[in-house]
């Protein structure tokens, strides 16, 4: 890991922040996906980075070499990163259809168009 | 086949979800949905009586021995939960039929249905595997199947009710992946009974700190505890009746089961109460939450939406017995966790009966409800008693070892609040069944709901009365549940 | 974009080239980095190019949707199923080791067809999703 410093923690954070401030100060709710997209992201980049050795091989055994990266964090976020494109497919097709029904993705719009939303 | 049962109960689901969606019509699909979730919460019962004959049953996926593999480990806690989610599917799936046709319509039903058992399939997942990571992947399954079927509710702010829960549960989703991940650098183990064993050595490290303060958080947003409930009321009011019964019911309660699991299993009592003071955060939130939510329940011209918010003060109540952070507290928590199942259940289940009849359920359908539909409304009244805390209803157990673990531990403040909840309950309640009692029906010519409703209604409310006199199998498996998790650690 | 010539051309150009790789992605997952989900992503960017240039309506007479959503149910059911083959076989849930006479052809039998299943599922689901969207902003 020392190859990386903390480099790796530095834009985890960065990203996660930047992520997250999109999906609470934007009011387009594209924007919003966008955000939450970002903030995902970076979660992955924290595990992949994890699973980095200095000097490592990559996980597929071969002749002569001792040391390998740890394959285990890249397929806990294949699998992460499955979740993410069902869950912004999901929210892409919602905001479709509120763009149907509402006539508009602006939370501003919706709200005064309905209080409780 | 018997030893297989762990995984037949997720198992069943998922084979039946694509062969449901790729069905035609309304019947077929909902056949196939009823038979999976008879079949597995027969499994889930076998499954209770193996746990009480030989205790905590261990089941290794793929052969692969656990920490390497993910096993299913289910000992009385997640046995009790399997019983409940598959229990009250096998209640719910016949009563869809109906209520789907009337509010959805038969073009989208084999979506439906195959949602439903994708929700099935993730909360019976969470609840069975013993696999940090493994929770993560079945959470999201049942959030995704969530999100489809609140957006297939009638009114179009079923769809905004829906995205604001997707944003709010992908990020309480990713928080716990974060806190999973701290946990994983600092112990290079995701299984939880493996986690539970190398943690303790770690309990100074800021690290596994952080993680544990991300979990919690993240959980907390998906179980709705005040004040990161804001995404509930609106869910449940729009959805589909028979999605408001199954999610207000199962939902945030496994989100719970997965608190208890991680605070007390992983984290351990003595990480999660003395090194960190987690009391002091879960007690005032759920008092505070407890006693607010119940007040804007009385205020909502609309009943299910009323019924939404007493849901978040039902849950404050779990919360409160976990926050004890004893073996009393968490009995108690555990057992109105399958209560308030039973009892909310019952109670979404008549108002879907409700509308099928009135249209709606503001306050002004149920005026005269009385003489219109004697039987729905004695469903929700008798729904509405066991919400209340009366004795011989399963709300008064629940509510009744609360209180007592409260008392054990001198909290007087504390009892004196679960009563006010109480009294709170009283009024909303109470509102319903005046207008049902006393005021004019609209349209005196409403009839009774179809039988198709009614009995799976009424078999859930005889089982509030049935579970509230005779409380040997709930206590005991209850205690015997909160036995296992005070243990701490391992069970083997 | 009937007058994009250049992008068509090698559009048609690299379509099959890059299902192929689609398909050694999915296949030599046994030996090397690899597997069903990157396979069906790859596979699906086939028909994504496809119907970026062609259109929407020239990608349903190849694929229609009912047969992609067939295709990605079984894709399902084929994981599922060789899970249930190896329980009835006298293994765990996915044990692959009982799939074969010895327990390292087992493993490979296993892994392989759930791959399929999996990359079965991703790439319909995948062109699926594409198709769906497409169809809401066209005229109908």
């Amino acid at each position: 890991m020392s190859g990386l410093g903390i480099w790796n923690y530095v834009i985890f954070i960065f990203l996660m922040m930047a992520g997250l401030y999109m999906v609470i100060s934007s009011t387009n709710l594209v924007k919003k996906i966008i955000g939450l997209n970002v903030f995902q992201t970076s979660v992955f980049f924290m595990y992949i980075s994890f699973g980095y050795i200095d000097g490592g091989a990559g996980p597929v055994l071969a002749e002569g070499v001792t040391l390998y990266s740890n394959p285990l964090p890249h397929v806990l976020i294949l699998t992460a990163i499955v979740v993410g494109v069902a869950t912004t497919a999901v929210g892409l097709a919602l905001t479709i259809r509120i763009k149907e029904s509402f006539g508009s993705i602006e939370e501003d719009d919706l709200h005064k168009m309905d209080p409780s939303i | 086949m018997l030893t297989h049962l762990p995984v037949l109960v997720v198992l069943a689901p998922l084979l039946a979800a694509p062969v449901a969606a790729l069905m035609r019509g309304a019947f077929a699909p909902w056949v196939v949905a009823t038979l999976v979730s008879w079949f597995s919460f027969v499994c889930s019962l076998l499954l209770l009586a193996q746990v009480s004959d030989q205790g905590v049953i261990v089941y290794s996926m793929g052969g692969w021995e656990a920490p390497w593999g993910i096993e299913y480990r289910i000992d009385f806690a997640n046995a009790l939960l399997l019983v409940l989610i598959t229990g009250l599917a096998s209640i719910v799936m016949p009563y869809a039929r109906l209520s789907v046709r009337h509010e959805i319509g038969d073009e989208r039903s084999p979506m439906f249905y195959a949602a439903m058992l994708l929700l099935v399939l993730g909360l019976c997942g969470m609840t069975a595997t013993g696999d940090a990571f493994n929770i993560f992947v079945f959470l999201e399954i049942s959030s995704l199947a969530t999100y489809t079927l609140l957006a297939m509710g009638k009114d179009r702010r079923a769809l905004t009710s829906s995205f604001s829960y997707l944003v709010m549960g992908t990020i309480g989703g990713t928080f716990y992946l974060i806190g999973v991940g701290f946990l994983y650098v600092m112990t290079g183990t995701l299984n939880i009974a493996d986690l539970a064993e190398r943690l303790p050595a770690l309990s100074d490290s800021a690290t596994v700190r952080t993680g544990f303060a991300f979990i919690v958080t993240g959980i907390c947003l998906k179980l709705a505890l005040f004040p990161l409930h804001l995404w509930l009321p609106n869910a449940y009011t729009f959805a589909p009746s028979a999605v408001t019964a199954l999610l207000g019911a199962t939902a945030t309660k496994v989100a719970v089961y997965i608190l208890v699991r991680m605070v007390f299993t992983v984290f351990g009592v003595e990480f999660s109460f003395v090194t960190i003071p987690l009391s002091d955060v879960l007690v005032p939130l759920a008092i505070v939450g407890l006693l607010s939510a119940s007040s804007v329940s009385i205020m909502q011209p609309n009943v299910k939406r009323m019924l939404a918010y007493s849901s978040v003060a039902q849950i404050s109540y779990i919360i409160l017995g976990i926050g004890m952070g004893t073996a009393m507290g968490l009995t108690a928590a555990l057992l109105h966790v399958f209560n308030h199942g039973v009892m909310k259940a019952a109670l979404f289940m008549a108002l879907g009966a409700v509308s099928y009849r009135m249209g709606g359920t503001d306050l002004k359908h149920m005026n005269g409800l009385a003489r219109t539909m004697p039987l729905t409304f004695w469903a929700f009244v008798i729904g509405g008693l066991s919400l209340i805390g009366v004795p011989l209803t399963v709300g008064f157990v629940s509510k009744w070892h609360l209180i007592l673990a409260a008392m054990e531990l001198g909290w007087w403040p504390v009892v004196v609040v679960i009563l006010v909840g109480s009294i709170l309950a009283v009024i909303y309640i109470g509102r319903v069944v005046e207008a049902g009692f006393f005021k004019e029906p609209e349209d005196s010519t409403r009839r009774e709901a179809p039988a198709g409703l009614l009995i799976p209604l009424w078999i859930l409310v005889i089982a509030n009365i049935w579970l509230g006199i005779d409380t040997r199998l709930t206590v005991d498996i209850a205690e015997a549940a909160a036995a296992q998790l005070m243990a701490g650690g391992v069970v083997r | 974009m009937n007058d994009h010539l250049i992008l068509r051309v090698v559009g048609k150009f690299l379509i099959p080239y890059v299902m192929l790789f689609g398909l050694y992605v999915q296949f030599h997952g046994d030996f090397g980095p690899g597997g069903g989900f990157q396979a069906g992503v790859i596979f699906a960017s086939g028909f994504v190019i496809y119907t970026l240039l062609f259109g929407l309506r020239s990608t349903q007479q190849i694929v229609s949707e009912g047969f992609l959503r067939v295709i990605s149910a079984s894709g399902v059911l084929i994981y599922a199923g060789v899970g249930v083959a190896s329980m009835l076989m006298g293994g765990e849930f996915l044990n692959y080791n009982v799939l074969a006479a010895n327990p390292i052809a087992g493993q490979h039998i296993g892994i392989m067809v759930i791959e399929f299943g999996v990359g079965l599922t991703v790439a319909s689901t995948m062109t699926l999703l594409l198709m769906m969207f497409a169809e809401r902003g066209l005229p109908s």
